[in-house]
């Protein structure tokens, strides 16, 4: 694997307010590099510093070998980008901003392609402002895709969309990186994070707390699992109890709720059952997610 | 240059789609022209020496064509564009800030001509205005009162904060200078004391260089309102390309 982000001691600072206070991270070709974070926990100003929109105060960055500051004429070629805080102008048409954007580019890929994969085909001629969110969105990442770039920048992406436009969006996103495409791509929304990235960088008040898989992270935590289910009949209590994963057994009613540990346990569990000839309903398991990583690692749960 | 036409073109559309602007570049001085022409008529009068109220009226409705554009429409366009975020998106691709100027230039230069074929069209037809000059003189004039305009819209873009202070700025430096000037209404019929106040305007040398060449001047005769012009097409351009700011 090649590093194609290199991000050394990055610091950046607004008056007194220090947003990022020394980063060291690096992006590897082709994966889906996330940064998650609460707000203000110094994503934006990361990724503008990345995107060559902003100066750092100190630290080196180097993307493809450039630094996206200096080198900025022939480093935009090579980078797509969806930004937060951006709009296009209102009456203008989405062929229009795709044959605008377009002409910026020495190799630009086919316009109606990339309608089409965003499904943006039938709202070619209609304005700007009358796109819904993810329209919209999809619109922004087209653009994004324009130059055929082999990295794109997506900050906040799917920031106010409902939750069908915001798993369309990750399907879209995965098809970016099967063509080849590195993503960097920052969230507020661990649920995204964790089932979108390869390997997440949790930011807080401007430091790295974390750098791993999502689910190397959960592993870490040793967590206990536990299975919650509706048992119809009988009493499995001692049968359960006798797994050697399990470590707790609880009933009310007829809801169980069983705790444990380990890679066999929910198997253990339900092959108990199933020999014992319990009939059960509802069965499902409550795993430790990346969030349960940030209320670990900084004791306050993230504010979505 | 990559994404200069293109550019143009759709800024160009995209001028015509917004009502305000057309409005105010295209019907609003036609408008002028019909009701001060149906109020003063173009009888010839000695005050004009001998033309009519309309006949040195039009060649100064030139002066509220360039000046709405420059001053008014060039500084809320780009400092609203700049506040929607949508010159930040265009930071992040090749386009260079001069080639974004430039496209956005041709589109003044295109809506100045076709505010000027208008309401020099209907003045024409309803009133029977005398044309004594060359149409490449005063072609030639509009570019430059229009560049020269314009370089002052992008300065208060750049100094303003905000699309609503660029706005308020820009009417307190147009209106005024619109009265002032000779462009709304003719000098002539202006007191001494605010002719005098008129040779610090701007746009007042616009105004006299297009009814000048207008009325069959020759360029050597308006070297003072040409070197102004070129003047702050010059150094405006240059301080408008320093302080051009994309976000």
């Amino acid at each position: 694997m090649t590093a194609i982000v290199r991000v050394e001691d990055l610091k950046k600072k607004y008056g007194e307010l220090e947003a990022v206070k020394g980063l060291s991270f690096e992006v590897e070709q082709g994966e889906i590099f996330g940064m998650v974070g609460p707000n203000g926990a110094g994503k934006t100003t990361t990724i503008e510093c990345l995107e060559g929109l902003r100066s750092p105060d100190s630290g080196q960055l180097s993307v493809f070998g450039l630094d996206p500051w200096r080198d900025r004429s022939r480093f935009v070629e090579k980078i797509g980008v969806q930004l937060q805080e951006s709009t296009l102008p209102p009456r203008l048409r989405v062929s229009e901003a795709l044959s605008l954007f377009a002409a910026l580019y020495p190799d630009p890929a086919p316009g109606e392609e990339l309608l089409e994969r965003m499904g943006l085909s039938e709202k070619r001629n209609v304005a700007i402002a009358k796109l819904s969110g993810g329209q919209r969105q999809r619109l922004h990442i087209a653009l994004a895709l324009i130059n055929r770039p082999e990295l794109v920048f997506l900050d906040e992406l799917t920031t106010g969309l409902d939750p069908q436009a915001r798993r369309s969006m990750w399907d879209l996103v995965r098809e970016i990186r099967q063509d080849g495409c590195t993503v960097f791509l920052t969230t507020h929304f661990m649920e995204e994070a964790e089932r979108l990235c390869d390997r997440v960088a949790i930011l807080d008040e401007g430091q790295l707390i974390a750098l791993d898989s999502p689910q190397a992270m959960i592993r870490s935590l040793e967590r206990k699992k536990c299975v919650v289910f509706e048992l119809l009949n009988g009493n499995a209590k001692q049968q359960l109890a006798a797994i050697p994963e399990v470590t707790g057994v609880e009933i009310n009613g007829e809801r169980v709720s069983v705790e444990g540990f380990g890679e066999r346990f929910i198997s253990s569990v339900v092959a108990s059952l199933e020999n014992g000839g319990a009939e059960f309903r509802d069965l499902r398991t409550e795993q430790p997610s990346l969030e349960d990583v940030f209320l670990q690692l900084t004791g306050r749960k993230m504010r979505e | 240059m990559r994404g200069l036409k293109q550019l143009a073109l759709i800024t160009f559309k995209l001028y015509l789609r917004e009502p305000v602007a057309a409005f105010f570049t295209l019907a609003f001085p036609t408008m002028l022209v019909l009701l001060f022409g149906s109020i003063y008529g173009n009888e010839p009068a000695a005050i004009f020496g001998g033309r009519g109220s309309m006949d040195v009226s039009l060649p100064a409705y030139s002066g509220l064509i360039v000046g709405t554009i420059g001053l008014m429409s060039v500084p809320i366009t780009t400092a609203g564009y700049r506040e929607q975020g949508i010159l930040r998106r265009f930071r992040v691709t090749p386009l260079k800030p001069w080639t974004y100027i430039l496209a956005d230039q041709c589109t003044n230069l295109l809506m100045t001509l076709m505010g000027m074929a208008l309401v020099s069209g209907v003045a024409w037809l309803l009133y029977h205005v005398q044309f004594e000059g060359q149409i490449w003189a005063v072609l030639l004039a509009v570019v430059l009162g229009t560049l020269a305009m314009s370089a002052l819209g992008y300065i208060i873009a750049s100094v303003a904060k905000g699309a609503r202070m660029a706005q308020v700025v820009s009417m307190v430096i147009f209106y005024p200078m619109l009265f002032l000037s000779g462009a709304g209404m003719p000098i002539e019929i202006l007191p001494d004391s605010i002719r005098r106040v008129s040779d610090f305007l701007p746009l007042t040398y616009v105004v006299r260089l297009m009814r000048g060449l207008w009325f069959g001047d020759a360029f050597s005769a308006h070297w003072i309102e040409v070197g102004i012009l070129a003047g702050i097409t010059v150094a405006g351009g240059l301080l408008a390309a320093r302080l051009f700011r994309w976000e």
